[in-house]
């Protein structure tokens, strides 16, 4: 059966549905196959997909030094 | 003093029943494992370390004295992210009351289709790039520069890796407006990231110029 075409606009709409794997399935193959001829949106979904990867590195946001041990002093302190 | 290394085998919820037994020794246990994520919620809101420190000082003993009405609908982490958020809101709203009217304007516009700002095909960044501050910093700088609606979802979801579901109760709103925030979040952030017309990351002479690496 033939995939049916969508358009950059439309795949931008979704890259993010996309990469959740919130779609449909059926929308999922149309969006393959246009990434497979459309450059542009591959970049997009590339350089999205690595920014959310980058993003749930634990190292990304660090606790301030002694964070741990401050909010351990403060239940301490509870009655 | 040292610090207890948490227990692993004890669930949340005899943990919880130890505390409200009277045993508040227990609190550090049962919160220990979500300090990063408390944390992370406090300074996506604030966007300063000393201001989260003190929410999510604040939302803890907040959850302390909460904890027998802890019903359990909802996941300990749940309730105590949501703990955070309104603790953290709370904080903005009575510091820089303008600032949030402001930012409360802005989330008027998130309808319409966003269109990338360019097309560039970068190469990856490796993650191992996070050990270097000056990458962290970049990356930090261009979440802060995201408004605050979209910088909340971002967190929760990508940096927390909640669920969708979670992501709605924390900050109660609906499950499409968690999707719509979400995807204009990581499209801005993609382009503030992207690296200009050389495509590099981590060379180049003329794109040094732009980025710090």
């Amino acid at each position: 059966m033939a995939i049916i075409e969508i358009s950059c606009v439309e795949v931008w709409r979704e890259i993010s549905n996309y990469l959740d794997e919130e779609i449909s399935p059926d929308l999922r193959d149309r969006m393959e196959a246009h990434f497979s001829a459309c450059a542009h949106c591959t970049a997009v979904l590339d350089g999205t997909r690595n920014a959310v990867a980058l993003l749930g590195d634990g190292r990304l946001f660090q606790m301030p030094e002694g964070f741990s041990k401050r909010l351990y002093k403060k239940i301490q302190g509870l009655p | 003093m040292s610090i207890p290394r948490p227990l692993l085998q004890s669930n949340e919820a005899q943990l919880i029943k130890r505390i409200c037994d009277g045993e508040p020794e227990a609190f550090y246990e049962l919160v220990r494992p979500y300090e990063r994520m408390i944390y992370a919620i406090a300074i996506s809101i604030l966007k300063n370390p000393a201001d989260a420190e003190e929410v999510a000082q604040e939302a803890v003993l907040k959850a302390f004295s909460n904890l027998v009405s802890f019903r359990g609908d909802a996941k300990f982490s749940t309730w105590l992210a949501q703990i955070t958020y309104n603790e953290a809101k709370m904080k903005l709203r009575k510091a820089r009351p303008h600032l949030y009217e402001s930012i409360d304007a802005q989330q008027q516009n998130e309808d319409g289709d966003y269109s990338p700002r360019d097309f560039a095909d970068w190469r990856p960044i490796p993650s191992e790039l996070l050990e270097v501050s000056e990458i962290r910093e970049t990356l930090l700088n261009a979440i802060n520069l995201l408004s605050s609606t979209y910088r909340e979802v971002l967190v929760l979801r990508d940096v927390q890796l909640l669920s969708i579901k979670e992501t709605t109760t924390i900050l109660g709103i609906s499950e499409a407006a968690v999707k719509t925030r979400l995807h204009r979040a990581r499209l801005l952030l993609r382009d503030s990231l992207a690296p200009g017309f050389d495509g590099f990351w981590s060379k180049g002479q003329t794109y040094r110029k732009v980025r710090p690496w």
